[in-house]
């Protein structure tokens, strides 16, 4: 009999604590750089002076996050983003499903080889598309406009791949007796597929509004008046070289990641749904 | 036959819109700039000269565009296995059901919820010697770092961005890996440690090699993400300090606020292109490098 | 490879398992005592959620018992973690490593202990060749058919030459055919290495024709332990008595069969179509080729009756008598549903 009962676990409740230790350690220095954002954020003007690095809570005022509304303007940049976000998100679904459908519904020839150009298209990055879709949105006009951020983000090859997964995953049948029935391809995405994809529609739809609201190259590119300013490019205007106001841009950036964290504290589920669709399987 | 065909028109009304954009903004673009990158135009674009083909080789050979190259390569290679390690290792200790777990598995998803725009300001600060505690924290555990600031001094300048970049790109790691480690199945720990694995063997014999599809497109991201940082050295360095410019990427060196080729778009499609194929390049290099080691659990 | 030496007794006396906390608590397991000796081949039987699984990870330390004790020989294992007990698992999945070779799965365990790679190597060839799989070593799991996977992991167990076996539903996953042969071939690993086996499984055919003891479990409860004979001829409860044997014995309610409180058993090769006995009206015929079913209605309960091929067949809805001897007559507490003649 080989039976070892040298201690095994008596060693588990010290090797709990040092996971707790461990895992305590390392959520405080993810976070260290968001709590010293907010503590900075919340320092008064003067205080930001005399005491620019202390990080004690006390003294705290919503003062500079005021200051830092009024100078940057933000109110009008989340405006502007959260009206760019909206309609690229709500277009992408709309033009996502469309291809989606076309792909996995309709049977018409040449269907294997236009999805295959389609996800080519994947493969070519902003920064070089940008080249050249910056002259012709100047030669449309649509410089510091919302048309010229909205328009070149409708459709996404990601997001009619995405939904075009779960379409596949709809019985056959279904489609098959509805076709029986009399129903149409655009009635069928209405009413069936596109309420069965719910789930995967709102991992797609987070994953759009995220990535639109984050955008900082494109719009850096076309926009250069204050009008449609986005909140991303925006930010740093208030950086203003003067070191004892960098607090207003601590202040700025909580401002501007406030909305998405609690989106993100909301819509969890989705958000990793989203991440995964492409990483899990392989 | 025929009834794929009648299918058409419905196909052709569903694909439009997206055909249409993506036929504008990406595959237009592409073509285009691949055609411009043989040109050499002024400011205005309208005025373009033949440089013939061999200039992308003068563009791909040029100082500058190497130098860029180099550094976003150190970019990369600073941010993308100490990224992955860190991701996994966090994964991995978050991976328990013990209580107040969901606490520590929101904290370590929650840099997910920063742009690139908010994750830079915020080191911004941080780093800076006047007003951030970081310079004071690592001048302290290593005191062979000057004062200047690590952003204003050219040899930890790169070091400093990459620092940001990990840490922004923390929580999409942490998020990807967690949902991949959930995916394996547990009987293979128990049989594991009934065979008498002990910790160690257990990561290296079942996590890790169950992980590896996820770790392969984790490291794409991030590799691809390196590659494409813009707004982290507008937003840090601006492509200085000088006249080093340590931190002047392949993007910035395209976009940014001083860039060279900001106006003759033959040069500027040029770079871009080969942007492109280095981008294409390295996702194949790793789904070579790596698939070899990969399995694909049947 | 035979195992010499050492007593390899497994004993789990009075174990408790309660899962969860407060109102949502589940009693998986409810104060069990089982004595498995040296090279038994115990069968814990019984239905999906019966508590048989959660036993056997206890015994192999997967979980620990919220009250009671496990023994291993002469020593507690409770505290034990599982590496050091010296069982070897096999799970109903195979739980078997889909990027390593069938070599380097069958090996782990050596590996795992620190064996030198040229014995781990020779142990691995030699245990999976002993089950026949040879020419598979440099396989993956994934091109492998259900039955050898299910060798691997097997062989994996074997190649450690551990003190006690712990195999969860090996065969569930396999097709009728392939089951009955690997059950066969079960026994005959039981046999060459003179092994302690702990074998849980739904199966009440598996646990007759394999076991040495059976143990039958149900609501984490043991409702009782004995040979495969013993269970099936003197069960000792009402769940025990229907358990076992198909078509599972006809338990009558109380004064159906005979004037009396008891809840009778008698199995359906017992039951004699006669002159008297208790009335009963055939409803379905199954003729089965080798013997014929009568699924009659006595009284509103359902009776089973098996006949030989050659035997009179009455036809679907004549009124029969139905008869059977002393001997084949269980008698069970109505209340307490256990055996009155203990």
């Amino acid at each position: 009999m080989r039976v070892d009962t040298s201690p095994g676990t008596g060693l588990r409740g010290a090797r709990k604590a040092g996971r707790y230790a461990l895992l305590v350690l390392l959520a405080f220095v993810v976070l260290f750089p968001i709590y010293a954002t907010l503590m900075q954020a919340l320092k008064s003007g003067p205080d930001a002076i005399d005491h620019p690095k202390s990080l004690l809570p006390i003294n705290l005022t919503l003062d500079t996050l005021r200051a830092a509304w009024r100078i940057g303007d933000l109110g009008r940049l989340l405006l502007n983003s959260i009206v760019v976000a909206v309609a690229v998100t709500a277009g992408v679904i709309v033009t996502s499903l469309l291809a989606a459908y076309a792909f996995a519904f309709v049977d018409f020839p040449g269907r294997g080889a236009t999805f295959v150009v389609f996800l080519a298209t994947l493969l070519v990055p902003a920064e070089l598309t940008i080249v050249v879709n910056q002259r012709t949105i100047d030669s449309l006009g649509w410089f510091n406009s919302y048309q010229g951020l909205i328009v070149p983000l409708l459709a996404t090859t990601f997001g009619t791949f995405l939904v075009r997964q779960v379409f596949l995953t709809v019985p056959k049948d279904l489609r098959e007796a509805a076709a029986l029935d009399g129903v149409g391809h655009f009635r069928f995405l209405l009413e069936v597929a596109a309420p069965l994809s719910r789930p995967t529609l709102g991992a797609l739809g987070l994953f759009t509004f995220l990535g639109t609201w984050n955008q900082y190259l494109w719009p850096s590119t076309i926009i250069t008046d204050d009008d449609h300013r986005t909140i991303q490019i925006g930010l740093e205007r208030l950086k203003t070289g003067d070191i004892d106001k960098l607090n207003l841009v601590t202040a700025g950036t909580v401002i501007a990641a406030l909305p998405i964290f609690i989106m993100l504290i909301i819509f969890q589920r989705q958000l990793v749904r989203g991440l995964t669709a492409g990483a899990v399987k392989g | 036959m025929n009834r794929r065909v009648r299918e058409l028109p419905v196909a052709t009304a569903m694909l439009a819109p997206s055909a249409l954009i993506l036929g504008v903004f990406v595959v237009y673009p592409l073509v285009r700039a691949i055609q411009l990158g043989h040109l050499r135009c002024d400011a205005t674009g309208k005025r373009c000269r033949e440089g013939g083909w061999g200039q992308y080789i003068d563009v791909f050979r040029s100082n500058e565009f190497q130098h860029s190259l180099a550094n976003t390569g150190r970019l990369a290679l600073m941010t993308v296995p100490v990224g992955l390690a860190l991701g996994i290792g966090l994964a991995v200790l978050a991976d328990k059901q013990i209580r107040g777990i969901g606490f520590f598995r929101t904290v370590f998803s929650s840099t997910v919820a920063t742009s690139v725009a908010v994750a830079s300001l915020v080191w911004f600060v941080l780093l800076q010697p006047e007003v951030g505690v970081l310079p004071d924290l690592l001048h302290g555990l290593i005191p062979s770092l000057k004062q200047p600031g690590l952003l204003r001094d050219p040899g930890t300048a790169l070091p400093a961005v990459a620092l940001s970049s990990i840490w922004a790109s923390l929580g999409f790691t942490f998020i990807v890996i967690t949902a991949a480690l959930q995916s394996i199945p547990r009987e293979l720990y128990e049989s594991a440690l009934v065979d008498g694995a002990g910790g160690w063997m257990r990561f290296t014999n079942v996590t890790l090699p169950m992980l590896g599809p996820t770790i392969l497109f984790t490291s794409v991201v991030l590799t691809t993400r390196a590659f494409q940082a813009y707004g982290e050295i507008a937003l840090l360095t601006g492509g200085g300090p000088d006249p080093e410019r340590p931190t002047q990427t392949v993007p910035y060196l395209i976009y940014g606020q001083n860039s060279l080729v900001k106006n003759d778009i033959g040069l500027k499609s040029s770079a871009a292109v080969l942007l492109f194929f280095v981008l294409l390049v390295l996702a194949l290099v790793q789904f070579r490098g790596l698939d070899k080691r990969v399995h694909y659990a049947s | 490879m035979t195992y010499g030496g050492g007593v390899a007794q497994v004993r789990l006396e009075h174990i408790t398992k309660i899962f969860g906390e407060g109102a949502a608590a589940v009693t998986a397991v409810d104060d069990v005592s089982i004595a498995i000796d040296d090279h038994d081949f115990m069968i814990l039987l019984g239905p999906s959620g019966c508590g048989k699984s959660t036993l056997l990870r206890i015994v192999a330390g997967l979980e620990s018992p919220t009250h009671g004790e496990v023994f291993i020989g002469d020593t507690k294992v409770n505290d034990v973690a599982p590496k050091m007990r010296d069982v070897a698992m096999v799970f109903q999945s195979y739980a078997l490593y889909p990027h390593k070779t069938v070599q380097a799965n069958i090996e782990f365990p050596l590996k795992a202990r620190g064996e030198p790679k040229p014995d781990r190597s020779a142990k691995a060839k030699t245990a999976a060749e002993s089950l026949g799989l040879g020419a598979f070593l440099d396989r993956k799991p994934g091109q492998l058919s259900g039955g050898q996977r299910q060798r691997v992991a097997l062989a994996r167990a074997i190649v450690r030459q551990p003190a006690v076996f712990c195999m969860d539903e090996p065969l569930s996953n396999l097709d009728a055919k392939l089951r009955g042969e690997t059950r066969a071939e079960l026994v005959d690993l039981h046999h060459r290495l003179e092994a302690t086996i702990l074998y849980v499984t739904h199966d009440q055919v598996e646990a007759m024709t394999m076991g040495t003891h059976v143990a039958v479990m149900n609501e984490g409860q043991l409702q009782q332990i004995g040979t495969p004979q013993q269970v099936y001829s003197r069960p000792e409860t009402v769940f025990v008595a229907r358990f076992i044997g198909t078509p599972p014995m006809n338990v009558m309610p109380a004064g159906v069969f005979e004037r009396s409180d008891a809840l009778v058993g008698v199995r359906p090769e017992h039951l004699r179509v006669g002159a008297d006995g208790m009335a009963a009206t055939v409803r379905v015929v199954e003729q089965l080729g080798h013997e014929t079913l009568l699924i009659c209605d006595a009284d509103g309960a359902r009776v089973v009756v098996r006949q030989d091929a050659d035997a009179a067949v009455p036809s679907p809805g004549s009124a029969v008598h139905l008869d059977a001897a002393e001997l084949h007559r269980h008698r069970f507490d109505p209340v307490t549903e256990r055996r009155l003649d203990q």
